[in-house]
């Protein structure tokens, strides 16, 4: 039952109608809870005993290395559904959730290393979890490097599915190893924010930050996979179009 | 089965041997690598012996990528792939056997030479064997997942670089378990045992994703 609905709301026609009414939606919720988040985080929430202001960083930083890893996970997931079903929106799902998940996990690495510049005083720590999203946006590098350097799209798709999966299998041992190699190389001497306990005043601001962060990514999903299920519409019907003229018999040479 | 194993097997060392490539290369490759560190970092033999294993490590993780392009692409574009693919015998046992003998040409030549190449960094008579053995038991790691990233580009030309980009970053835990495990070899807070059998189990797990990878990638890239 469910699946049959998933099955309608995937299909590529459906997707594109409510898709389309949706996102207005969708971007005003993102645009809301933004604000009311932005607002909590900058007035409300207080400045830190320890890290003063630049605590601030976290309610971008945390948010974004959540939607980081959704995103890959969200690949995985399509890049399963490219495989096995060889269903034609997954891959239109895969290629418009690689940009943006790179692009958060880019801002995590940002904002990250600008709180690190005060608070550790540098602004790259070979720290456990910071070289796990640095390897975790190598991976995503390479994938969307394959995406540009192979031009037929459904080998592309194939190909790009398989090595999402192979990553996905290898980021848990990547993380495992990461963390081995830190604790082995240094002690830890690093201050680690946060703690196990955060604070009532902290939390709320997070949590409306996190969930404006998930509707904002999902839009720009959504948007992302409108783009590209338009651009090869585009794309079959130039072909078609070409097709056309080349079967049209050629217009006999005026005589001069 | 085991015979068309041992066809495949036969057919890649013989090419290997023939056309002079990746196994006489890549040594040469290991050895340029060696070389070039110590004229960056200065002819401290104290400094050098210190992170002589994470050199050879390195140097092997770079000289696995040589010839890797071609490991599929040759048979790719010659037509010989799809001959190969169209036998009774599964395409998995195909890339195995690939793999295996990619290994034999390019991952055991280092790991034999790499205590001759250790002496250029000072290292250890402890050290030498500890890089050996740690390089007998992580280069199939490398190169399985080599396999895979080489199967994914088979129909790229000029694949190399992409290669490389894809397949780096895999191979990062099999680098930081065989430097520490060379590294544990000669003293430290860690038993050698434990890196090692994580090698090990890298090497294990690659094997099986790599394949299936590998031939995953060079059913469907048609």
């Amino acid at each position: 039952m469910a699946m049959s609905v998933f099955t309608r709301l995937a299909q590529p026609g459906h997707f594109m109608r409510w898709s389309g009414a949706a996102l207005p939606a969708l971007w005003g919720v993102a645009a809301t809870l933004l604000g009311v988040g932005l607002y909590l985080s900058w007035f409300v929430a207080p400045p830190d005993y320890q890290q003063g202001e630049t605590v601030r960083i976290m309610f971008i930083h945390v948010p974004a290395a959540w939607l980081g890893v959704f995103f890959y996970a969200t690949m995985a997931v399509s890049a399963v559904g490219t495989l096995v079903w060889r269903h034609p929106l997954a891959d239109v799902a895969q290629r418009a959730a690689a940009p943006i998940g790179a692009a958060f996990t880019l801002v995590c690495l940002v904002t990250g290393s600008l709180w690190g510049k005060p608070m550790w005083g540098t602004y790259w720590v070979w720290d456990a979890r910071l070289t796990s999203m640095l390897v975790l946006l190598l991976i995503y590098a390479g994938l969307l490097a394959l995406w540009r350097t192979i031009e037929d799209p459904a080998r592309a798709a194939r190909a790009v599915a398989i090595l999402t999966l192979v990553g996905a299998v290898n980021l848990p041992i990547i993380k495992f190893s990461v963390n081995w190699w830190s604790t082995l190389h240094q002690p830890a001497s690093i201050l680690r924010m946060g703690g196990p306990t955060i604070h009532p005043t902290m939390l709320y601001p997070l949590l409306t930050m996190i969930a404006a962060f998930s509707v904002l990514g999902i839009a720009l999903h959504l948007q992302g996979m409108r783009t590209e299920l338009l651009r090869r519409r585009v794309r079959t019907l130039t072909i078609l179009e070409a097709e056309r003229l080349d079967a049209a018999p050629l217009p006999a040479p005026q005589a001069a | 089965m085991t015979r068309a194993f041992l066809a495949v097997l036969a057919r890649d060392l013989r090419l290997a041997g023939r056309i002079g490539g990746s196994g006489a290369l890549g040594l040469v490759f290991f050895l340029m690598i060696v070389v070039m560190v110590p004229f960056a970092l200065g002819p401290d033999l104290n400094l050098l012996s210190r992170i002589g294993p994470a050199i050879l490590w390195l140097a092997a993780v770079l000289a696995t990528l040589i010839g890797l392009d071609r490991l599929f692409q040759a048979d790719e574009e010659d037509g010989s792939l799809d001959l190969i693919a169209g036998t009774p015998a599964p395409l998995e046992l195909v890339v195995v056997a690939k793999v295996v003998a990619h290994w034999l040409t390019t991952g055991l030549p280092l790991a034999l030479a790499a205590p001759v190449f250790g002496l250029l960094v000072a290292l250890t008579p402890t050290a030498m064997a500890a890089t050996s053995l740690t390089l007998l038991v992580g280069t199939p790691a490398l190169t399985f997942i080599g396999a895979a990233g080489a199967a994914l580009t088979a129909s790229i030309r000029r694949g190399g670089l992409i290669l490389a980009v894809v397949v780096l970053p895999l191979m990062i835990p099999t680098l930081i378990f065989g430097v520490s495990a060379t590294e544990a070899a000669g003293g430290g807070t860690v038993p050698f045992a434990t890196p090692l059998m994580i090698l090990a189990a890298l090497s294990l797990v690659a094997a099986v994703t790599g394949t299936l990878a590998a031939a995953a990638a060079l059913r469907w890239g048609e």
